[in-house]
C-alpha cells in the first residue's frame, strides 16, 4: 500500500524510462543524499568517518567498477587490486610532479590511467571468457604488482617503498595528508562516489549499458545484431578499471594516507568481487549494499559481543567474518546470484501486492 | 499498430513474377572438419519474398543461415548481396549491411526486459557517443526517446505490450519466440532470416506467428528467408521453397512444384540413398 506505482501514469517515455521512475524511489534517493549530506557531517564522530564511512564509499566505488564489467558486461576480473593500484600510483606521480594543481583533479584524471592499462589487458577478452579470462586478469594482477615493488620511479625511491600522500588543499582546505580533517576527505570521496556513480547510471541505462548486457547475456547474439565484441570488451574494461583507478586512488589520498604494494594485493581484489557479489552483479545499488555489509560486518561483529559482554578476540573476529562472508558468498551464488540488491527488490514487489498477495 | 489489416484466410502464393535478386549463393560448401555441412548448394533470394528453406533435420538449414549473416565462412563459393560479391565478413558486419536473424534455439538477452531486447535491436541505429551518454540529458535521452517510440511501435505490432517490463527469462516459450521477432524487426532488417520460428509452437501460436510474417513482408516489404518443419505453414507462406538433405539441395521452387516432387517425397520419407 506505501509502495506503490498506482496512480503515477507515466506520460511520456522520458518519464518512462526515468532513473527511478517510480515516486517513492525518487523520495528514498533523496532521503539517502540528504543523509549523506547533511545528516552524517553533522552527527558522526571522527571514527565513524575515517572507519567507516569513507572506506565503506571508496570500496562502493570500486565495486561499481568491478561490477560495469563483471556484473554488467559478464567478464570476470580478479586483477581490481591492481588496477586500483595503478591509479593511486598514477595520482601519487601526478601530484608529486605537479604539487600546485587540485588533488581532486589529480584523482579523477589518474583513473584514466588505470582505464588504459584495463583496456590492454582486457584483449585477451575476445578469444577467451569466464574463468579463463579470470586467469589472465590474474596475470595483470601479478604483473602490476610486480611493477608496484620494483619501479622504485614510482614511489619516487621512498626508502618505505611505500607512497605517502602528502599535504594538498583545495579551495584553501587541507583534503589529504595527514593533517586534512576527517570531515573534508569525507566529503570529497562522497562528491566523486556519487558524481561517478550518477553518471554510470546514465550509461547503463542507455545504448552503451545495453550492449555490455547483450555481451554478457549471448554474445553470439549480440554480435549478430550488430554489436562489435571487442570494441564493447574493451570499453567496459576501460570504464570499469577508469571507476576502480579512482577508487584506488581516493583509498590512499583520502583514507590511508599512505599505500604500500600489498595494499593492492589480490586480497583487494576478492574483497571486491565479494562486494560485488554478496550486493548483486548488475546491481548500482548492489555495490553499496555489498560494500557497506563486506565492511562493516567485522566491525559489528567486533563491537556487539562486548556491548552485550561477550568477549572475543580479534582473531576470532577474522575468522567469524571470513566464515560469514564465505557462508554467504556460497548462499547467493548458489540461490539467489543477484545479491541483496534482488532481495531488496523481492521485498518492494511484496510491499507493491501487499496487502494482497494474490 | 492496430492499422494492420491483418489477413485472415492466407494468400495462396502468386506466380513468382522474376524480381531483383536480393543475395546469391554460388557453389558454396561448407564442413566442420569431416563432417560436410553443405556441398555445392547455389540459391538465390529476391527482393520481397518469402523464401522457405526445408529439409529433414541435420539437413543443413541452420548452417546456411550461419553462412548468410557470416558466422560461419564457406571453405568454397561466393556469396552475392545486392549484387556484389561480398568478401569474408563478420557478423556484425552482415548485421549493418541489414541482415538480421531469430535462432532456433531462442537466444534472447535473458536478464533483460523485452522492452530492453528490442531497444537492443536499434543499436546500429543509434549512434550518440559515450560522452553524450553519461550526461543523458539532451542528445542522449531524445535519441532514446526517438527509438522507444519505435520499439513501442513493434511492441504493439506483436501484441506484447502486457509483457513490456517482464524480464525474458521469465516468459513462456511462445513469448519468448515473438519477442525475438521483436528485436529482429527493431533492425529494420533488408533481409530477416527466420530458424524455425514456429518450432514448440501450439496451433493459434503458430497462427499467430504466421499472420505476424506475413504482416511483416507485405507492410514493411522485408524479404524474409524461413526456416520451418510444418509444412502447412511452408505451403500457406512461402513464395519459393528450397530443399536440402544432408547438405545437398534437392530442390528449388514453388512450394505446389516442390511438394509434388519425388525426391522430396523420398526424402521425408527416409527412403535410403
Ligand atoms: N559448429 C558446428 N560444428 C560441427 N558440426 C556442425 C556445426 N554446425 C553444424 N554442424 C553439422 O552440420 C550438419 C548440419 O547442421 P544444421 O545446419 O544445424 O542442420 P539443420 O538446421 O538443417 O537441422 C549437421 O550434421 C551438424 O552436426
Ligand atoms: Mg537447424
Amino acid at each position: 500500500m506505501f509502495y506503490r506505482e498506482a496512480g503515477q501514469f507515466k506520460t511520456s517515455y522520458q518519464s518512462d524510462q526515468a532513473m527511478f521512475p517510480i515516486l517513492q524511489d525518487r523520495i528514498g534517493m533523496a532521503v539517502i543524499l540528504a543523509v549523506a549530506f547533511i545528516v552524517v557531517p553533522l552527527t558522526a564522530n571522527d571514527f565513524f568517518l575515517t572507519s567507516i564511512m569513507i572506506p565503506f564509499l571508496v570500496f562502493s566505488l570500486a565495486a561499481i567498477g568491478l561490477n560495469v564489467l563483471t556484473g554488467f558486461c559478464g567478464q570476470l576480473s580478479l586483477g581490481t587490486g591492481a588496477f586500483m593500484g595503478v591509479g593511486a600510483y598514477a595520482a601519487y606521480k601526478l601530484t608529486t610532479i605537479f604539487p600546485d594543481v587540485n588533488v581532486v583533479l589529480f584523482v579523477l584524471i589518474s583513473g584514466f590511467f588505470s582505464a588504459g592499462i584495463g583496456a590492454i589487458f582486457g584483449l585477451p577478452s575476445l578469444r577467451i571468457k569466464g574463468l579463463y579470462l579470470a586467469v589472465t586478469t590474474l596475470a595483470a594482477q601479478f604483473f602490476l604488482e610486480w611493477c608496484f615493488i620494483r619501479i622504485p620511479w614510482l614511489y619516487n625511491d621512498n626508502a618505505s617503498g611505500a607512497i605517502e600522500v602528502p599535504k594538498r588543499e583545495m579551495f584553501g582546505v587541507i583534503v589529504s595528508g595527514a593533517e586534512a580533517t576527517p570531515l573534508a576527505r569525507y566529503f570529497v570521496v562522497l562528491g566523486i562516489t556519487v558524481f561517478i556513480a550518477f553518471l554510470i547510471a546514465n550509461v547503463l541505462r542507455g545504448r552503451i549499458g545495453r550492449s555490455w548486457m547483450m555481451i554478457r547475456d549471448m554474445d553470439i547474439a549480440a554480435e549478430l545484431m550488430g554489436i562489435r565484441p571487442l570494441q564493447t570488451k574493451l570499453m567496459a574494461f576501460a570504464v570499469s578499471s577508469y571507476i576502480c583507478g579512482v577508487a584506488g586512488a581516493m583509498m590512499v589520498f583520502f583514507w590511508l594516507n599512505a599505500a604500500e604494494p600489498s595494499s593492492y594485493s589480490i586480497n583487494l581484489s576478492f574483497q571486491i568481487l565479494f562486494m560485488v557479489i554478496l550486493g548483486g552483479l548488475g546491481s548500482l545499488s548492489g555495490a553499496f549494499l555489498g560494500a557497506a555489509f563486506i565492511w562493516i560486518l567485522p566491525v559489528m561483529l567486533k563491537f556487539i559481543p562486548s556491548a552485550i559482554g561477550l568477549e572475543i578476540g580479534a582473531e576470532t573476529v577474522e575468522h567469524l567474518t571470513f566464515m560469514v562472508v564465505g557462508g554467504l558468498i556460497i548462499f547467493f551464488l548458489i540461490v539467489e546470484p543477484h545479491g541483496f540488491a534482488r532481495l531488496w527488490q523481492i521485498a518492494k514487489q511484496k510491499l507493491r501486492v501487499w496487502p494482497f498477495p494474490y | 499498430m492496430n492499422a494492420i489489416v491483418t489477413n485472415e484466410g492466407l494468400p495462396t502464393s502468386e506466380p513468382v513474377t522474376q524480381r531483383e535478386v536480393l543475395l546469391k549463393v554460388d557453389n558454396v560448401s561448407l564442413s566442420f572438419g569431416g563432417v560436410k555441412a553443405i556441398t555445392d548448394i547455389s540459391l538465390d533470394i529476391q527482393k520481397g519474398e518469402i523464401r522457405a528453406i526445408i529439409g529433414p533435420n541435420g539437413a543443413g538449414k541452420t548452417s546456411m543461415l550461419n553462412v548468410i549473416n557470416g558466422f560461419y565462412h564457406p571453405q568454397e563459393g561466393t556469396i552475392t548481396w545486392r549484387g556484389e560479391e561480398r568478401r569474408k565478413m563478420k557478423p556484425y558486419e552482415a548485421a549493418s549491411q541489414g541482415i538480421a536473424r531469430t535462432f532456433q534455439n531462442v537466444a534472447l538477452f535473458k536478464g533483460m526486459t523485452t522492452l530492453d531486447n528490442i531497444m537492443s535491436g536499434r543499436s546500429l541505429k543509434m549512434k550518440k557517443n559515450f560522452f553524450w551518454q553519461l550526461l543523458w540529458r539532451g542528445p542522449a535521452e531524445q535519441e532514446e526517446i526517438e527509438h522507444r517510440r519505435r520499439v513501442e511501435d513493434i511492441i504493439d505490432f506483436l501484441e506484447i505490450q502486457a509483457i513490456r517490463k517482464t524480464p525474458v527469462g521469465k516468459l513462456p516459450y511462445g513469448l519468448q519466440k515473438r519477442v525475438e521477432l521483436g528485436r529482429a524487426l527493431a533492425m529494420e532488417p533488408e533481409l530477416l532470416l527466420l530458424d524455425e520460428p514456429m518450432a514448440g509452437m501450439n496451433l493459434e501460436e503458430k497462427e499467430d506467428m504466421s499472420r505476424f510474417i506475413l504482416d511483416v513482408n507485405q507492410e514493411f516489404g522485408t524479404t524474409i528467408a524461413l526456416i520451418e518443419h510444418d509444412m502447412g505453414v511452408v505451403m500457406d507462406l512461402s513464395d519459393r521453397v528450397v530443399v536440402l538433405d544432408y547438405g545437398k539441395k534437392i530442390a528449388d521452387g514453388p512450394p505446389e512444384e516442390v511438394q509434388a516432387s519425388q525426391a522430396v517425397i523420398d526424402a521425408y520419407l527416409g527412403v535410403s540413398h
